[in-house]
Parts: C-alpha cells; structure tokens; sequence
C-alpha cells in the first residue's frame, strides 16, 4: 500500500475543480494550475525512487484487496511515463500563459487542462481495465473541449470527426471488456494475466486481444491515424502540443500494457500483426511529412512515424527492443511538445503555415532556429542527443528476432524525418528575411523560456543517459516479467 | 435468453453504423449513441442474465447474480450521457458557424 500513488491523479483533479469557482481570476488560475502539475511531478519522483528500492507500488482503493476493488500499480514503466507528462505539461502550461489569449483562460482553459493531465496520469496509473476506460474518457472529453475551445470555424470541423472516432472506438473498448469479462470474469489487469496464463490464451482470446489491439491503435495512430492529422492542426500552439505529447503515448501506453502483461502467449500471431501494422505505418507516415509543404502537417505526420517506430520495440520482446521503446517513449513525448511549439511560434510569428511563405526566420530569431535545429537532429537520432539510444535498442531488437525488415524501415523512416525537418528548417529559417520587425504578427517574448526548459529536458535525458539506463532498464524487466506485476498486486 | 439479446444487440449496432454513415450530423449523433447502448446490453449480457438473487449477505440466500456488469454499465451509461449532450451541443455550434450539417461538405481537404 502506497497513498502517495493516488497523487498524481488527485491534485490536478482537486485543483482542476476549485478553479472553476474562479474563472475571472487568471493569476489564481495561473499560479495554481502551475503549482498542481509541479506537485504532481515532484511526488512522481518520489515513487520513482521508491519503486527503484522496493519494486512495484501498489495501492488499493478504499482498502478493497484485489481483485475486487480497484488497484492502482506503480511500476517502473508508468511512473517515468506520468513524470515526463508533468514534464511536458509544465512547460507547455507556461506557454500557454503567453499565447492562449485572455478569452480562452477565462473559457477555463487550466480546469479543461489539469482534467486532462488527471486522466492521462490515471490511465498510466491504474490497474484495472474498466478504470483504464474511465480515465480515456476522463481525457478524451477534457481534449473534445480543448480542441475546439474557441470555436473556430476550422476547430468545429476537424473537433467532430475527432470525437465520433474517438466514440466508436471507446465503444469498441467496452466490447473489448464485456467479452474479457465473459471470458475470464475478471477485470483487474493482474488478475486477467494470471487466469490467461493458466487457462492459455485460445483463439477467442486472442481474438479480443485483437479488438483491443484495434482500440488503442485508434488512440495511438497507429495505422488508424486518419483523424489525426486535421485534427492536431486545428487547436491553438499549447494545446496542439500537449496533444501530440501525450494522447497518441497514452494509446502506446495501453498496447504496451495490454501485450507485454496479458495477451503476451501468442506473439506469433498478435506480435507479427503489431509489427506489420507498425511498418505500413512508418512508411505512410514518412511518406505524409516528406510530402507536405505546411509546417504543422510535416510535424503531426512526425507524430504518426514515432508511434511506429516506438511500437516496433514491443514486436521483439527483447529487454533491448522494450529499453528502447521506453527511452524513445521518454524522448518522443518532450521532443514533439518542443517541435510544436517551435512550429507554432512560427505560425505566430508569420501567419501562415505554407512554408512557401515563410523565409529567413533566423536573423531575427537565433535562438528559436537553432533550437529548433537541435530538436531536429534529436529526432533523427545524431548520438549525443536523447533519440539515439532508443533508435539504436529498438533497431538491435528488432534485429534479433529476425525482423530485419522492421529495423531496416524504421532506420529507413529516420532519414525520411531527416528530411522533412530538414526541409522545414531551411524553408523556414535559411534565405531571405523577407519578414521585417513590425510585419511580425507577433512577439516571442515568454515563449522562448517554456521551449528553452523543454530543451534542456532533452538534452539532459541524452547526456545524462547513463543516470538514467537504472531506471529504463528497470521498467524493462517489469515489463518482460508480468509475474513481477502480478505478484505486486494480488500478493 | 442470451441468445436473443445477442440477436437485439446485432440489429442495435446494424442500425448504429448505417446511421453513423449517413451524412447527417444528427443522425450520425443518434448512430452513436444507439452503438453505445448495444454496448451497455452487450455487458450485462457478459456476466450472464441468471435468475438469481440479489447480491446481498445475511439475507440467508446462495445463488447470487453478478453485480459486478450492472455497476459497470452504471458508469458506462453515465459517461455516454455526457459524451452525446457534448456532442448535440458541439453539432449545433457547428452547424451555426460553418453554416451545414452535411459532413460530406465538411470534409476541408483545402489541402489537397
């Protein structure tokens, strides 16, 4: 029993709540919804230690033992995961007291933003399926409203299709869990992968396992990533870039999750399924970001090619292949909050997002430029920045268990994410500055400070990787060993 | 018994996804909502519709329902309450401000 696990998941919920009251009082709103996601993230760290020393944290909600009542389980895995959301949410909230506009922060924008954070942090953090389900919604309808908060004509559009896919396939998670309930008669996660694992996972099973597969890969993007494109275009800077920070990775999360505890006997089968599915992906995705010539357009179709390449460390099941899924995780989350803040600072700056019309950004702005251009050689893997190591862990599992080709198209969609970031700097940054001071449509002033932090962040996770290799490789072994997991909450 | 209601729940889904593939803002609003009822059936189905008694110790019975769907449906119904008001309000903004309700207007490939 560990009370400090429900923390993250009860601040910003309690903070959320008390700042509706207040909705005029933006410097309230501010300082609180700042000091919810600090606490948030300090007690991450705290577990984090915990775990380190005495393995996996458990919590049993209202004293029920599992698998009756809800569990919440802090493993390695999520716990980094809900520390680098507080990560990204901090920077990208402080952001946002610069660029949302005073309309939107008193259409309780901080309430809409610690609910999402309380349903990512609990999806990372619960143990039971049903829960699991409740948390996605708890997001889901925070991001319904944020998407379209401000009610452009844009925002409305791409808002509905977003939400009717997100419905359809919130229904089909609870399918998902009606027909594992009938199955097996349980719904705590540990639960479920003991009884699978005595009983042995039969065709119907891994026919649900499918269903799920399905879900979440609708939440990910991962192949089923129709939606998501016009929909991470539309909201504003802060909003975008918490979004494809986050909810994509929640999605990842629940396919980790779900075939690395439960549905993990049958690799042949569901594994394969993962990786061809985590190929086409690469490749369309690659294809999307070398293709347009609009700033956010190269950079969501970015998002897409990362979901696929981190899924692909899950197909090999190797403690290589799972490190560097969760290295690239870590990386990914704080380099596309960064990336989409710099793309839109640009927008703010020029107005537009074809980069036919913008030049020569970086006589005015250096310092955006040159980060921008660190952030990018991050994604594409230069070795001492933070997207390195996971390229290279996922690409030696990958090689291990023979698929070559999944390797080969990962390392194949590097050069392509080379490419368009590549294309995007020297559009936007080399050439002329055709942009004078005053026909700027905007300032960057407050804005370099949340992108420089975030940065840091990364250039500190690939220096300092040596500190945290204990962590990773932690989070791994707790993945490839689900009767650690099950041991931890059932006892 | 099970087996009709499987056969209710595949007519409530059939119509759920025609209607979700019809132009019309409402009418796709009304296809999910019905697909979210089947599913909520689709739940209580799961733990078995036995005639047994009410889960409740020291009334000297044996023989228990499982109460576990219905508390899960509970929840399940409550969220998509949500969910549709949201949705019917977001629809009717839209209609207002982009002027339609036929999605295939709404399709914005201006990219393209």
């Amino acid at each position: 029993m560990n009370n400090l696990l429900i923390m993250p998941v009860i601040i910003p919920l309690i903070v959320g709540m008390v700042l509706i009251i207040f909705p005029k009082n933006i410097i309230l709103q501010r300082a609180l919804s700042l000091f919810a996601i600090a606490a948030s993230g300090l007690i991450t760290l705290n577990i984090m230690n915990q775990i380190l020393d005495d393995g996996i944290q458990t919590l049993q909600l209202g004293g029920w033992e599992a698998p009756f009542g809800i569990s919440f389980v802090g493993d390695m895995f999520s716990v980094l995961l809900v520390l680098t959301t507080c990560i990204v949410a901090f920077c990208c909230l402080i952001y946002a007291f610069r660029s949302i506009g005073e309309k939107n922060e008193k259409l309780y924008f901080y309430p809409l933003f610690l609910f999402l954070i309380v349903g990512v942090n609990g999806s990372f953090l619960t143990g039971d399926l049903f829960n699991l389900y409740v948390f996605f919604e708890v997001f889901l309808l925070a991001s319904y409203v944020l998407i379209s908060l401000g009610g452009g004509k844009k925002q409305l559009r791409e808002s509905l299709k977003y939400v009717f896919t997100n419905i359809v396939s919130s229904a089909f998670f609870l399918f998902g869990v009606a027909y594992l309930y009938s199955i097996t008669g349980t719904l705590n996660l540990a639960h479920l992968s003991s009884r699978i694992a005595e009983a042995g996972q039969d065709g119907l099973i891994t026919t649900v396992a499918l269903l799920f597969l399905i879900v979440f890969s609708l939440k990910a993007g991962l192949l089923l990533f129709f939606w998501l494109p016009g929909s991470y275009s539309v909201p504003p800077t802060a909003i975008a870039a918490i979004f494809a920070a986050l909810l994509t990775k929640v999605g990842i999360y629940a396919i980790f999750r779900m075939f690395t505890l439960i549905f993990y006997h049958e690799p042949q089968v569901t594994h394969l399924i993962i990786g061809i599915l985590a190929a086409v992906t690469m490749i369309l995705g690659a294809l999307g970001a070398a293709g347009f010539m609009d700033v956010r357009k190269i950079l969501t179709y970015n998002v897409i090619i990362s979901v696929g390449f981190i899924v692909a460390g899950l197909v090999s099941m190797t403690e290589a292949g799972l490190m560097g899924s969760i290295y690239y995780l870590i990386h990914d989350m704080i380099i596309k909050a960064l990336v989409f803040l710099i793309g839109g600072t640009i927008i703010l700056l020029t107005g537009t997002s074809n980069l036919r019309e913008i030049s020569g950004l970086i006589r005015r702005h250096p310092a955006l430029g040159w980060m921008f251009f660190i952030g990018a050689l991050s994604m594409v893997g230069i070795p001492p920045l933070s997207g390195f190591l996971g390229k290279v862990f996922i690409t030696q599992g990958t090689f291990e268990i023979g698929y070559f080709w999944l390797g080969g198209i990962g390392l194949l969609a590097s050069l392509f994410i080379l490419f368009s970031m590549i294309k995007l700097f020297m559009n936007a940054f080399w050439g002329e500055t055709i942009l004078t001071e005053e026909e700027e449509k905007g300032s960057t002033k407050g804005l370099i400070f949340p992108i420089a932090l975030l940065l840091i962040f990364s250039l500190a996770l690939g220096l300092g990787a040596e500190g945290i290799q204990v962590y990773v490789a932690e989070a791994a072994e707790q993945l490839l060993n689900p009767s650690l997991y099950i041991d931890a909450v059932l006892k | 018994m099970e087996f009709v209601i499987a056969i209710v729940i595949g007519i409530l889904v059939t119509i759920g996804t025609y209607l979700l593939l019809s132009r019309q803002l409402l009418r796709i609003v009304l296809g999910s909502s019905l697909i979210s009822h089947s599913v909520n059936l689709l739940i209580i189905t799961s733990g078995g519709l036995k005639t047994g008694n009410a889960p409740l110790l020291g009334e000297g019975k044996v023989g228990f329902t499982d109460a576990l769907p219905q508390a899960l449906i509970l929840t399940a119904i409550v969220i998509n309450f949500a969910v549709t008001a949201f949705v019917l309000v977001l629809s009717y903004r839209s209609f207002k401000v982009n002027g339609t309700d036929d999605m295939e207007k709404l399709r914005g490939n201006e990219y393209e």
